[in-house]
C-alpha cells in the first residue's frame, strides 16, 4: 500500500487540529517514515479483526476442544485403550486428560490466550511421545494409533500457529495500540473550584502519579515531563484545543511529541448538592519497538486503574486539602509501609517529594 | 515504643517499633491509656482476612491524651483526653457530611484494593490490613490519629476510661445495631452472640424501648452476662432449636428484629459447621454465615435483620427467598463511631449505661498474646480484655 508523503503528513496535520478524531485513524507521528505509517494502519486493522474476530473464535474452540478431550481421558480411559489397543494406562491417560483440561480452561478464561495455547502445543509432543510408545505394546492397534498421531499431530500445527499469531498480536497491541481510558469521579466542590485548580497545571502533579512536571509556556501551551521506562523521562509540548470556563478543558501533544496524546477534562455540576461530576478522557499512543511496548506497559498495564487512583488523589485534594497517607508510620517490621500492599500510595508520595526537590 | 504485632495465624507479639509521627496535616499523636481488643481483632488472628502483612501494629480501640497536632488540626491541643473511633474519616466527602462516616471516600490509601473486592471502598480502620488503609493500630503506647479533628471525643473530667473507652467501638456498634431496629413500642429484639457487641446492642435495645429482649449464644458465662446485665431472656442454640423456641415465645410472630452480632465466624453445630470449615479453609467460602440465615429465618415478616456482625467476601444459601417473600429489611455496616460519640458520651454521663461492665479482663499490654488466646477460647470466662501500656 503506498501512502503519498503529503497525504501522511497533511493527515498528521488534520488530526492535531480535530481533537475528536480517532488517533488510530492518524498516521504516524513520530519520525514520520511511510514504512511506519503503513504498518501501523496495518496493525490497527490486523488487530482489530484478529483480536476481536476470527482469532479468538479460534482459540476458543480449541479452549473447548481441550476440554472435551481431557474429559474423554478422566471419565473414560478405558474405552480410549481400548480403541489404541493399549493397557494398563488408566492412570497415564487421566493425567493427560486433566493435563487438557487446564490447558482449554486457561485458553478460555485467560487474559493472554497464547500463553496457555503454547502450553497446549507442549502438551501435544508429549501425547504424540506417548502414543508412539504405544506402538511397542504386543496389543497396540496401529492404524488406530496412528489415527490419532495424525489428529493430535494437526492440532499440534494449529495451536502453534495460533500461538505464535497470538503472541505476535500480544507484541503488536503493546507498541502500536491507541490506549483510551475514560474515568469519572464525584467531588464534593463546586465545578468551579475543581476547574480553577485543575487549570493551574502546575497543580497537575500533585495528583497525577506519573507527571514530574508542567511548566505553562503562554496561556494556551504547556510543556509536560512524564517519568518514562528506565528512568527515562519523556517531553512533549501541549496545546488547549477547546475551553470552556468551569466546564471544560481539552488538549492535545504537538507534531513531534514522543508520546502522542490527547486528553479531555469535563466538571460537571453533579445534581442535588454533590459538588461535580469530573470526566476525564485520554489518549495516548505509545511508540513502534520496544521502548514503545515498555511506554505502554508503564501507563497502560493498567492505565484505567492508574487514572482511576490519580483522581481519587485530586479529589483528596480538593475535598480535604491533601493526600492521606501511612508512609513513616511505625510497624513491627524493618519498613513501616508494606511495600506488597502500599505500592501505589508509596509512588505517588515519592513523586511528590521527587517534584518538590526539583522544584526548589 | 511496645506495640503489639500481627505475624501471621495465631500469632500476635509485643515487640519494639519506632514512635508515630505527624504524617498529614490533619493528624494528631495520642498517648495511649487505654486499648482493648475487639472481636474482629480475633478474625485477624484466626487469618481470615486477606492483607494483612507481618509487622502491622494491630487494634482499632484505644484512647489517651493527645501529644502532638498537625498544622490543620484546631479543635485539640496537647493534654487533652481523647477517644479515637475506629474509622477514619476526613469530615468533607459526600458521605461524611451525611454522618456515613465508616463510608469515608478519603480515608483509605489503599481504596482501590476494597474496590476490587466490594465495588467502592469504606473508611479506612487502624490496623485492620491493608485494604483498609494498612494504618497502624492502637495496641501500642502511641498511635497516630488522622483527620484528629474529625476522629475524637474529648472527654470530660470525671469519667473513667473504662467507662468511656467502649466510645471507640463496641457501644456505638451495638447502639447502631439496635437503632437500625427501628424499634416500637412492644417489639421483642433476638440478638445473636452475647460477646461484647451483642450486650451493648442488648442494653441499647432496651434504652431504645423494646419490650423484649432474647439473647443467643452457647456459652454459660455470656449468657448469664447477658441475663442479669443486660437483662435479657437468652437462648442456649446447643440446648435448644433457635427457631423453635423464638416461635413459642412470640406466639409465632418471630422476633420484630433479629440482630447478628456473630459475623463471619459463626460456630456451627454438626456435619454442616463441618461442611462450611472446609469450605472456608479451601477459600471456597470466605464466611460462615450462620448466624446471619437463622435471623432471616426467624425475623418477623416485614421486620429488621440488623448486621453489625464483620462478613469479608462472597457466601452461600442465604435464604433470599426468605427475606424476599417476608418482606425483610436488611440493615449492616461498619459503624458510624463519630455520629453516636457526643450522644452516647451524653448516655454515659446521664448514668443510662456504664459500658465498664463487659470488661472481665484487665492486662498490661506486654501480655496482649495470651490476651487474644485466652478471648479467642472463652478461658477463665473472658469476655473483654482491656490492655493497659
Amino acid at each position: 500500500m503506498e501512502i503519498p508523503r503529503d497525504l501522511a503528513i497533511e493527515r498528521r496535520q488534520r488530526s492535531g487540529a480535530q481533537f475528536s478524531e480517532p488517533v488510530e485513524r492518524r498516521g504516524d507521528w513520530n519520525d514520520g517514515s511511510l514504512t511506519d505509517v503503513a504498518r501501523s494502519a496495518w496493525d490497527q486493522q490486523q488487530l482489530g479483526v484478529l483480536i476481536d474476530g476470527n482469532e479468538k473464535t479460534v482459540a476458543r474452540g480449541l479452549g473447548w476442544f481441550s476440554i472435551g478431550l481431557g474429559l474423554a481421558e478422566v471419565l473414560a480411559p478405558r474405552t480410549l485403550e481400548r480403541f489404541l489397543g493399549i493397557k494398563h494406562h488408566g492412570f497415564l491417560l487421566r493425567i493427560m486428560g486433566l493435563r487438557e483440561i487446564a490447558s482449554g480452561v486457561g485458553i478460555l478464561t485467560g487474559r493472554r490466550p497464547s500463553g496457555w495455547l503454547w502450553a497446549r502445543a507442549g502438551g501435544d509432543v508429549i501425547d504424540i511421545a506417548a502414543l508412539g510408545m504405544a506402538l511397542n505394546s504386543d496389543t497396540a492397534k496401529p492404524a488406530n494409533i496412528g489415527l490419532a498421531c495424525a489428529a493430535v499431530a494437526g492440532l499440534t500445527v494449529l495451536d502453534i500457529r495460533r500461538a505464535q499469531e497470538l503472541s505476535r498480536n500480544n507484541d503488536a497491541a503493546l507498541s502500536a495500540r491507541t490506549i483510551e481510558v475514560r474515568n469519572s469521579i464525584q467531588i464534593n466542590r463546586s465545578p468551579a473550584a475543581v476547574y480553577k485548580f485543575w487549570r493551574n497545571f502546575q497543580n497537575l502533579p500533585r495528583f497525577m502519579s506519573n507527571v514530574e512536571s508542567v511548566d505553562t509556556l503562554s496561556d494556551n501551551r504547556s510543556h509536560w515531563c512524564v517519568r518514562g521506562p528506565a528512568g527515562k523521562r519523556i517531553e512533549w509540548d501541549a496545546e488547549i484545543t477547546e475551553e470552556e470556563e468551569n466546564r471544560l478543558i481539552a488538549w492535545h501533544s504537538l507534531v513531534g511529541a514522543q508520546v502522542e496524546n490527547y486528553g479531555s477534562v469535563r466538571f460537571e455540576t453533579a445534581p442535588g448538592g454533590r459538588g461535580t461530576y469530573l470526566k476525564v478522557h485520554l489518549q495516548y499512543s505509545p511508540p513502534a519497538g520496544i521502548f514503545g511496548a515498555r511506554v505502554a506497559k508503564l501507563f497502560g498495564r493498567e492505565p484505567q486503574q492508574q487514572i482511576h487512583e490519580d483522581l481519587h488523589h485530586l479529589k483528596q485534594i480538593m475535598e480535604t486539602g491533601e493526600i492521606i497517607t501511612t508512609k513513616g508510620q511505625p510497624a513491627g517490621r524493618a519498613r513501616g509501609t508494606s511495600w506488597k500492599y502500599d505500592q501505589a500510595v508509596r509512588r505517588q508520595v515519592d513523586s511528590r517529594s521527587e517534584y518538590q526537590t526539583s522544584a526548589a | 515504643m511496645k506495640a503489639n504485632c500481627w505475624y501471621g495465624k495465631k500469632d500476635v507479639q509485643v515487640v519494639d517499633v519506632s514512635e508515630p509521627e505527624i504524617l498529614n496535616n490533619r493528624d494528631a499523636v495520642i498517648k495511649i491509656t487505654s486499648t482493648a481488643i475487639c472481636g474482629s481483632d480475633l478474625h485477624l488472628y484466626n487469618g481470615f482476612v486477606p492483607t494483612m502483612e507481618k509487622g502491622d501494629i494491630l487494634g482499632h480501640e484505644f484512647m489517651g491524651e493527645v501529644v502532638e497536632v498537625g498544622s490543620e488540626v484546631h479543635n485539640l491541643k496537647a493534654g487533652d483526653r481523647v477517644v479515637a473511633s475506629f474509622p477514619i474519616s476526613c469530615g468533607k466527602c459526600f458521605f461524611c457530611q451525611r454522618e456515613l462516616f465508616s463510608l469515608c471516600e478519603n480515608s483509605n490509601p489503599n481504596a482501590w484494593m476494597a474496590q476490587q473486592l466490594f465495588g467502592h471502598s469504606p473508611a479506612g480502620i487502624y490496623g485492620y490490613t491493608h485494604m483498609l488503609g494498612g494504618f497502624a493500630g492502637g495496641q501500642a503506647e502511641y498511635a497516630r490519629v488522622p483527620f484528629a479533628d474529625v476522629g475524637t471525643v474529648k472527654i470530660p473530667d470525671g469519667l473513667s476510661d473504662e467507662q468511656v473507652l467502649f466510645l471507640s467501638d463496641i457501644f456505638p456498634t451495638g447502639y447502631m445495631a439496635a437503632e437500625n431496629c427501628n424499634i416500637q413500642p412492644g417489639d421483642t429484639i433476638a440478638v445473636w452472640g452475647c460477646g461484647p457487641v451483642g450486650q451493648f446492642a442488648m442494653k441499647s435495645a432496651y434504652l431504645l424501648g423494646a419490650e423484649r429482649v432474647i439473647g443467643i449464644d452457647r456459652v454459660d458465662y455470656r449468657l448469664q452476662i447477658a441475663r442479669e446485665r443486660a437483662g435479657a431472656e437468652v437462648l442456649n442454640y446447643e440446648e435448644c432449636d433457635v427457631y423453635e423456641s423464638l416461635m413459642e415465645m412470640t406466639g409465632g410472630l418471630g422476633p420484630d428484629a433479629c440482630i447478628d452480632a456473630v459475623g463471619m465466624e459463626a460456630h456451627v453445630p454438626g456435619i454442616i459447621g463441618a461442611y462450611h470449615r472446609v469450605k472456608q479453609s479451601l477459600m471456597l467460602e470466605t464466611d460462615r454465615p450462620h448466624a446471619f440465615r437463622q435471623a432471616i429465618m426467624a425475623c418477623r415478616k416485614g421486620g429488621t435483620v440488623s448486621v453489625p456482625g464483620v462478613y469479608g467476601g462472597f457466601d452461600d444459601k442465604i435464604p433470599l427467598g426468605s427475606l424476599m417473600n417476608k418482606g425483610l429489611t436488611v440493615k449492616t455496616g461498619q459503624t458510624h463511631v463519630q455520629h453516636y460519640f457526643a450522644p452516647l458520651l451524653e448516655r454515659i454521663q446521664n448514668g443510662d449505661i456504664d459500658p465498664s461492665f463487659v470488661i472481665t479482663h484487665r492486662l498490661p499490654l506486654e501480655d496482649a498474646p495470651s490476651g487474644y488466646e485466652m478471648f479467642l477460647n472463652k478461658e477463665d470466662d473472658c469476655l473483654k480484655v482491656v490492655l493497659k501500656p
